[in-house]
């Protein structure tokens, strides 16, 4: 008996259109990536390209809060423009980078070959929701420049702080955040209509490949907290624009009843940014390591009940605002349970890549360092849940480093992963191996030297949101910066691998992974329709391993699928 | 392992079966199955259904914790909104015979319906002119004046939209419009964002006028 | 029709994986545990097969992993000094934390190195790895345990946090802190005598007076011990400073000044944005909110200065918001107290003022 192995795959030919050109587009060319699209794949790349560039900027925003912090003194920019930047980069950074990446590019490339369909339920709320983002991120990038400057009280725009700063800016941000929140929802409805309805006739749903799941819980979080913070946003700025008391205790309003509601969507929000990843994780490690994905069922109960949990958390965010004990307490050992399906995630994880055959490529290399990175991220989450321990390091440095580490450890390393591991399908070229691993070691080690220190900072009392810090704590401070200069160098060979491997790199035929999902079962970049002919009815996505003469399958080729099969 | 097998393992089996997703039954024009769009909608509706959740839980928590000043209180005029109430409830009803006329072909019947929804809406809302215009209180006085006013300003909001809405719909049942017995997707979609309206002004006028 | 049920039940049936060993080492650790799996994993025939090493080696290698943990945990210093009474508290629940952060942290990466050397793809291997699609009983044991870990430490942190005050009643307060007119005071280093905030004159006091009145307090640490020897001191948070206001002695000040050993209740209100009272030594932090006052008790154990850091975005300067609690030997406190008292004015027409020393 012999194992399946992926010679028994007959090599598929280049068999779509046009493989020539900046990422082997279509025939009509690379203007279409500039056009109301109704193609998933044109927007899902236009949803990535657009992230990334707002990446490049959340992160110069990032190079300035370095710079201001290698000295303790406020000595680099203005102390309110350096609010403005902190405020800028954790909201680029969430709602026009990580979001829209983890969710509209992968999500809106993936999501339709995955239920064998041709295109998402609603191809033009499709187009629609990508459209709000490049002017949301242009309308809240100039709100820096008009007099008074951009918002300054942080992402979480706390009133009565938001209420008191400069007008203009705040309320610019809140228009910028409703925009694209609303981006967030009409993607979230397209994705749970595609999931749910346009399953390809034969596909169960517990055969999806399992970032169906993990979109789909991510989904349902969307729907439900994503119009709360549109609520809560649209009355801090009725208390701005109007002056009326919702969040102003000076006119009887009550600060913590914004809390309360900012947090009901800004937590769910951490697993929108990460459940994602988790189900691209699960796609990735089963390929390279030519192993099944360990423990499918579980994982899908695992995702059900982060969704549950996810949504009767958020006050741990609160623990020293004004809140009751018994409150404090309720949100602990909800937060704490947490841990439990997440760490069953990571166990089939590494079961996954245990006894497995594991290509130690780029994208492997990610993801493992996102199981490193996150299940750190993780232990000091779990540490953050319990009162006690978070009343010492809240609004600490401790705090800036655990969620670094979960959404930069954790979900961008998966997008560079993602990226290592779909640039193929996406463009038909290979990225070249050797830039792909200095990208991963300067990202790396930049990474773990920017924010492991920052964890001892805040324990030993440096607050967060600071342009000056007690003097004692500049040698850290400064390892930290140059970690971040790391980081920011570590793009530069991502960037080359990019852009000149779409020309240049080697041709990769329509599977060179051997995968068995259904994009790979296609030609790269795949045609319009998705695939010439039928779509492929994959029940068993993860079928690695399987000895070909135990079951009673049929090995399916490219070929077989590309020809009309006859009637 | 692909497996691209129907029940008897044949692969030229699953091909005249299948109904590639996305042009089997209902409106091709979107490329989506009409299900889905009410599905679409019906989905937008609890999104939208939790913005209007966000603001219920503000009121209630602010009823709960923060006290009012000293000589307002929260009682309210029953009497308008009740009957505020009942137009909305009524053109709930009356949109249902409207969607009835549709699919039985009373194209007249169905036009007819729907005016009179149209005008219970505006009834509506002139009602809540009404009784804004009397009120004792304005926008920016407390804090539940100004959770009044944005709650039911919010639904009014709705409302107006819902009626827009329907006059789009009483256009399109025109013989030369788009909406007809075979394809009544538009007048649904209208009609179950009215009833959500409805939904919502039910919840709203219990928290806010009867607690 | 594939099913790899069937398949699952071929490539676990050669399994032993609960040998009588593992219940032992069941108690021991988490990445013995592990080994279970692995010493009892026999792949489907056709795979290569792994030497499997014995159940002892992995037992001893869990056990070390525990103890450098535990080690690691009580012996890496992260905290800075403990200058209160729930700081040592506070203390032992972090090394917990850390130990037990640590033994997974290794563990899970130990393990993952381990895969990635082990299993790597030889070049020239295309073959598939072994066809493991789950293991129940695995599952569950790897769901048991982070469960228990998980509970146990949410119940240890219970428990840390009623120590630290937490779970006392916050609004006893209301009625404590009325205003009184001028009239008698006594210094508090008389015996019992100032269980109640006493305003001096209400003309000299200063714009602190309107917080004199407690009211409704809306979160913080509340007092545990006897009233009568809290010492109780308002606190104004602005932009951007912190105002100290003792209501016994009417003293206004720019820094916290408390004796050791003795409870200090810190009623604390902000006048426009939010801020924090954030002490490290302490290990106590609480929000202060303007309209919304909050409460924060402890007993300073370590005299010394130590920093008031805010701890709260509340604009530009928020980073050099800061100030200093010293904390005095009793007596030092006392000669503070009465150094630092205004004299009780002598234009004010009411009989019968006490002059203070």
């Amino acid at each position: 008996m012999t194992l399946a192995s992926p010679s028994d795959f007959q090599a598929p030919q280049q068999s779509s259109p046009d493989q020539g050109g900046p990422r082997g587009l279509q025939p009509e060319g690379w203007l279409r990536y500039l056009s109301f699209s109704l193609d998933h794949k044109v927007i899902g790349l236009q949803y990535m390209v657009c992230g990334f560039l707002f990446y490049f900027l959340g992160g110069a925003l990032a190079g300035v809060i370095r710079t201001e912090l290698a000295s303790p003194i406020s000595d680099f920019v203005s102390r309110e423009t350096y609010n403005e930047v902190l405020t800028l980069h954790g909201t680029v950074m969430i709602f026009l980078w990580i979001v829209p990446v983890v969710n509209g590019a992968f999500g809106n490339y993936l999501i339709p070959f995955y239920v064998g369909a041709r295109d998402m339920a609603f191809p033009r709320l499709n187009a629609v929701a990508f459209w709000l983002i490049p002017p949301a991120g242009i309308l809240l990038i100039s709100s820096y420049f008009i007099k008074g400057g951009a918002a300054q009280s942080g992402w979480t725009a706390y009133p009565p702080l938001s209420l008191t700063t400069p007008a203009l800016g705040q309320v610019i941000w809140i228009i910028s955040v409703l925009l694209l929140g609303g981006s967030s929802i009409f993607g979230g409805i397209n994705f749970i209509a595609t999931i749910l309805k346009l399953r390809r006739p034969g596909l169960k749903m517990m055969q999806l490949p399992m970032y169906c799941w993990a979109m789909l819980g991510t989904s349902i979080l969307v729907v439900l907290s994503t119009p709360v913070l549109a609520g809560t946003l649209i009355l801090l700025s009725f208390d701005i624009i109007a002056h009326t008391g919702f969040f102003n205790p000076a006119l009887g309003g009550n600060v913590v009843v914004y809390q309360h509601l900012f947090w009901f969507y800004s937590h769910p929000a951490v697993y929108i940014m990460v459940l994602p990843a988790f189900g691209l994780v699960s796609e990735i490690l089963p390929v390279h390591a030519r192993k099944p994905l360990f423990g499918y069922t579980t994982m899908v109960y695992s995702i059900i009940a982060i969704v549950v949990l996810g949504l009767v958390v958020w006050a741990h965010h609160m623990f020293t605002s004004g809140t009751p004990p018994w409150m404090r307490l309720f949100f602990t050992i909800a937060t704490s349970f947490i841990a439990v399906p997440t760490g069953i995630k990571f166990f089939n994880w590494l079961a996954t890549l245990w006894q497995g055959k594991i290509a130690l490529n780029s994208a492997i290399l990610f993801a493992c360092a996102f199981i490193v990175n996150f299940v750190f991220g993780g232990i000091t989450g779990v540490a953050l849940a319990q009162v006690p321990f978070d009343i010492h390091v809240h609004d600490t440095y401790f705090v800036v480093g655990h969620f670094h580490y979960i959404v930069y450890g954790g979900t961008v390393f998966i997008i560079f992963s993602a990226v290592y591991h779909w640039y193929p399908k996406f463009t038909g070229r290979m990225l070249d191996e050797h830039l792909g691993r200095l990208h991963f070691l300067l990202t790396f080690i930049g990474f773990n030297l920017c924010f492991a220190p920052q964890h001892w900072l805040g324990l030993n009392g440096m607050p967060r949101r600071v342009a000056e810090y007690d003097p004692s704590f500049t040698t850290l401070n400064q390892v930290s910066s140059v970690g971040a200069l790391m980081m920011a160098v570590s793009t530069l060979p991502f960037l080359i691998n990019v852009v000149v491997s779409a020309f240049r790199g080697e041709v990769a035929g329509d599977n060179p992974w051997k995968a068995l999902t259904p994009e790979w079962l296609t030609s790269s970049p795949p045609p319009v329709e998705n695939w010439i002919g039928e779509a492929p009815l994959v029940t068993h996505p993860y079928g690695y391993g399987v000895p070909a003469d135990r079951l009673d399958l049929q090995m399916v080729t490219a070929e077989q699928i590309w020809s009309d099969p006859k009637p | 392992m692909t497996s691209l097998t129907s029940e008897t393992g044949d692969l030229a089996q699953i091909s005249g079966e299948v109904d590639i997703a996305g042009q089997g039954h209902g409106e091709p024009e979107h490329g989506g199955h009409a299900d889905a769009r009410l599905f679409g909608l019906a989905t937008f509706l609890v999104a939208d259904g939790m913005t209007f959740a966000g603001f219920f839980a503000a009121y209630l928590t602010f009823r709960a914790v923060n006290p009012l000043p000293e000589n307002s209180s929260y009682e309210l005029e029953l009497l308008l909104p009740s009957i505020n109430t009942l137009l909305l409830v009524l053109s709930s009803f009356t949109f249902h015979r409207a969607g009835r006329g549709l699919l039985r072909g009373e194209g007249l019947a169905c036009r007819r319906w729907l005016v009179i929804t149209a005008a219970l809406g505006l009834a509506f809302l002139a009602g809540q002119m009404v009784e804004y215009f009397n009120l004792p209180f304005g926008l920016t006085d407390n804090l539940f004046a100004s959770t009044f006013y944005a709650l039911t300003g919010f639904h009014g909001l709705h409302v107006t939209l819902g009626v827009i809405c329907i006059l789009i719909v009483w256009w399109q049942t025109r013989s030369a419009g788009r909406i007809k017995a075979s394809a009544p997707f538009g007048l649904e979609a209208a009609e179950l964002y009215w009833h959500f309206v409805d939904g919502i002004w039910l919840v709203l006028y219990g928290i806010l006028y009867l607690l | 029709m594939s099913d790899p049920a069937h398949l699952r039940g071929k490539c676990e049936s050669n399994l032993n994986f609960l040998p009588e060993e593992a219940f032992e080492s069941v108690v021991t650790s988490l990445p013995a545990l592990i080994s279970i799996g692995w010493a009892g994993f026999d792949p489907c025939p056709a795979a290569p097969p792994v030497p499997i090493p014995s159940a002892l080696i992995t037992l001893l290698l869990g056990m070390a992993l525990v103890l450098a943990g535990l080690w690691v945990g009580y012996n890496v210093s992260l905290l800075p000094l403990d200058a209160s009474s729930n700081a040592p508290v506070y203390d032992a629940l972090f090394k917990v934390l850390f130990s037990i952060g640590t033994i997974l942290f290794i563990g899970i990466v130990g393990l993952l190195i381990f895969s990635l050397v082990r299993f790597r793809r030889r070049s020239g291997d295309s073959g598939d790895g072994a066809a493991i699609e789950g293991n129940l009983p695995l599952e569950i044991v790897w769901t048991a345990i982070p469960a228990v870990v998980v509970l146990f430490v949410g119940i240890y942190s219970y428990d840390i946090y009623e120590r630290m005050g937490g779970m006392t009643p916050l609004n006893d307060h209301g009625a404590m802190h009325a205003s009184q007119p001028a009239g008698d005071h006594q210094h508090h280093s008389d015996s019992h005598g100032s269980n109640q905030a006493v305003l001096a004159s209400s003309s000299s006091a200063p714009a602190a007076a309107e917080d004199q009145e407690l009211g409704r307090v809306w979160g913080g640490i509340g007092v545990s011990t006897d009233e009568d020897e809290t010492l109780t001191v308002d606190v104004t948070a602005m932009q951007f400073a912190f105002i100290f206001h003792y209501p016994d002695g009417n003293i206004v000040s720019g820094e916290l000044h408390i004796p050791a050993d003795r409870p200090v209740s810190l009623h604390m209100e902000a006048r426009d944005v939010i801020h924090a009272f954030w002490v490290p030594q302490f290990r106590l932090k609480q929000d202060v909110i303007p309209g919304q006052p909050t409460l924060l008790s402890f007993t300073a154990t370590r005299p010394g200065t130590y920093p008031i850091v805010c701890a709260e975005l509340c604009g530009p300067y928020h980073g050099g918001m800061r100030s200093s609690v010293v904390v005095h030997e009793p007596a030092e406190f006392d000669a503070w107290l009465s150094k630092n008292t205004p004299p009780a004015p002598a234009t004010v027409a009411s009989s019968g003022s006490t002059p203070t020393a």
